[in-house]
């Protein structure tokens, strides 16, 4: 009797489905407790994943309602990868459909960004320009620039106060969130990400700037998505941020 | 991209060395007491930057580092995955550490990663295909692996060889090395009721290049037996610590390693246990 | 706003981010930076400490057994506006 590996794991994933045959305790009996030890432990350690991307959605739901949806999503999303810092891109799309969580729905955006925090915490090592670059090239020829974004940067456009909700449930008097819509920035200054939200306009103006459109464009998508567009704040935020790594001049003729 | 600076230790030394834990970064940098190199688990510096592979650079300037994979699925009965297997040589050509090991046992199946090391069966057809697993990760890495003994919960049916007769099948026909976790010996000879002196006594000491030491938690099964689970939550129990002390009689000294993975504990805690391995470790070393 | 004025109020906007931003870029690989906190690595080779039963409970609340609700700071989180947690989407003006 040959145990084939594809019942061992639909077995591990279904606790309904029997133990498969030809698996024994040491007297030859039939395992079945032992083998919950497997079950055990896929389920402990895919939670436990999932637990230390998505700290937020945890505290915003509860350890015990976190664990037990885990333990959904991994029986509908088991890892593809071994490489589990890559695991849970399907938790946003997961807690859209989730029914006992469908009066909050902010929860996707939140766990937006954690997945993003996670991706930008493990991105490549860029060196952020130096700002005074800026200014040696000439206005008109910035604006026909492209300013090149580190791989650590990442933008969610949420229309839920996601930023803030995030800092109030992570972090000790944030302020409490207010509701409106926010663009949520994260930037990885040296090796900790960050989560900003963005002033009026500075969504427009990096999701512009990440599809590669010169600096002049993205700033007029900018100022028509918002009159408040103030570019001297998201300029600050993305040097701050380190999240300029290029300005790449168009080539003339 | 071999980083040169990185290429400073060749190989393990006969001393202890623990799981590192990027909490510890600090005190390792301090003062690293009685531990001399370190294992990583492969898979989470699979990244393409940021902290933790920059403590990685850091700490392998200082000390010999053990790359030890958890992930790669050798004892499954589908093809090995070729990514992963590029991520592998990504990283040991980069790094070029002192030991790369995995494990004898199986962690995906039809493209679903379960995070668990799963038995298998012991028959001429599994020690053909992890024969031919490991001789592909040899190769593709090109660089001798360590493979090591499982923590085994339950038993096969099917299975005609001893585990100590597959592992040394394994290292003729490869040519690989082994690492035997001296713990994952202690859990398994309980829970299957074989003899663990009887497992060392059988065991190709000569082919292996590392020992594991870890922590386990007890359970009963649902005769009542005691079943123990290989928790790595906690320090190393007495009985494995003589385990130790008899193998190391036999073998001589070789890189130790301290596994702590859940509940990790302070680092002077941690660093204790090393200690503990050295004095054992001292007897051996004349 | 004709193209010359415009290029002229973006070298003041630089001008101005370039005043109230000190940070200069250092070297990546120095060794302070990797002090900070980190994140716990996700893989390991530990088993599931102790029990054997989360991976069979788990399974309760698989289909349409699911009688849990959340319970953490989103079922008391009060906003402002004295919404509760199950505030209302914002609908984005976007620009045509």
């Amino acid at each position: 009797m040959s145990v084939k590996q594809s019942d061992f794991k639909n077995a591990i994933f279904d606790a309904g489905l029997p133990v498969p045959n030809g698996l024994c305790n040491p007297d030859g009996a039939p395992a079945q407790k032992r083998f919950s030890v497997y079950r055990n432990n896929v389920a402990v350690s895919l939670s436990e994943a999932l637990e230390v991307t998505f700290p937020v959605v945890r505290t915003l739901v509860g350890d015990e309602f976190f664990k037990a949806m885990a333990g959904v999503f991994l029986r509908q999303h088991a890892p593809s990868s071994p490489v589990l810092m890559r695991y849970g891109a399907q938790m946003p799309a997961f807690l859209d459909s989730f029914e006992p969580v469908a009066h909050l729905g902010y929860l996707p955006d939140v766990a937006r960004i954690e997945l993003a925090l996670t991706r930008s915490y493990h991105a490549a090592d860029t060196m952020p320009i130096d700002p005074q670059v800026l200014q040696s090239i000439a206005p008109d020829d910035l604006l026909l620039a492209r300013l090149h974004l580190a791989p650590s940067v990442h933008l969610i456009r949420s229309n839920w106060p996601a930023a803030s909700l995030y800092h109030a449930n992570s972090t000790p008097n944030a302020t409490p969130p207010v509701m409106q819509a926010e663009d949520v920035l994260i930037t990885r200054p040296e090796y900790d990400p960050a989560v900003t939200a963005l002033p009026a306009g500075g969504g427009a103006f990096v999701a512009a700037l990440l599809i590669g459109t010169p600096l002049g464009e993205a700033l007029k998508t900018a100022s028509a998505a918002s009159d408040d567009f103030d570019f001297t704040t998201v300029l600050g935020l993305l040097l701050a941020g380190g999240a300029l790594i290029k300005v790449e001049e168009h080539q003339k003729g | 991209m071999l980083d040169t600076n990185l290429a400073k230790f060749e190989t393990l030394p006969n001393r202890p060395g623990v799981g590192y834990k990027p909490q510890h970064f600090a005190d390792i940098m301090e003062d690293a007491g009685a531990v001399e190199w370190l294992e990583v688990h492969a898979e989470n510096y699979m990244g393409d930057g940021g902290r933790p592979l920059a403590q990685l650079r850091h700490l392998a300037e200082q000390f010999p580092i053990s790359v030890h994979g958890v992930g790669l699925s050798i004892g499954g009965n589908d093809p090995l995955d070729v990514d992963h297997l590029k991520r592998l040589k990504h990283l040991c050509d980069w790094l070029n550490p002192a030991s790369f090991s995995e494990h004898l046992a199986w962690s995906t199946h039809d493209g679903a990663y379960l995070n668990d090391l799963i038995a298998l069966p012991y028959t001429e057809a599994t020690v053909s295909s992890v024969a031919d697993h490991v001789a592909q990760v040899q190769d593709v890495l090109g660089r001798k692996m360590l493979l090591e003994n499982p923590s085994s919960y339950l038993a096969f049916a099917e299975s005609t060889l001893s585990e100590v007769d597959f592992l040394a099948e394994v290292v003729k026909r490869t040519g690989c090395g082994l690492l035997l976790d001296i713990n994952n010996v202690f859990i398994s000879a309980n829970n299957l009721k074989i003899g663990a002196i009887d497992y060392i006594d059988a065991f190709p000491l000569e082919h292996v290049g590392e020992f594991h030491l870890g922590g386990h938690d007890e359970d009963v099964d649902d005769a009542g037996e005691v079943l123990l689970i290989d928790s790595h939550g906690r320090e190393v129990v007495d009985p494995v610590w003589a385990l130790f002390d008899y193998t190391l009689g036999k073998s001589g000294p070789r890189p130790t390693l301290i596994e702590w993975d859940a509940n990790v504990p302070p680092w002077p805690e941690l660093a204790a246990e090393a200690t503990r391995a050295t004095q054992i470790l001292d007897k051996v070393t004349s | 706003m004709s193209y010359h004025v415009k290029s002229l109020a973006v070298a003041g906007a630089i001008a101005a981010a370039l005043t109230a931003t000190s940070t200069v870029p250092a070297a990546a690989a120095a060794k302070e930076k990797c002090y900070g906190v980190s994140l716990a690595g996700q893989n390991d080779c530990k088993a599931g400490a102790g029990t054997t039963c989360a991976g069979t409970s788990t399974v309760d609340y698989q289909g349409n057994a699911f009688t849990l609700v959340p319970a953490g700071t989103c079922a008391s989180m009060e906003l402002p506006e004295g919404r509760m947690g199950s505030m209302e989407e914002l609908k984005r003006d976007l620009p045509s």
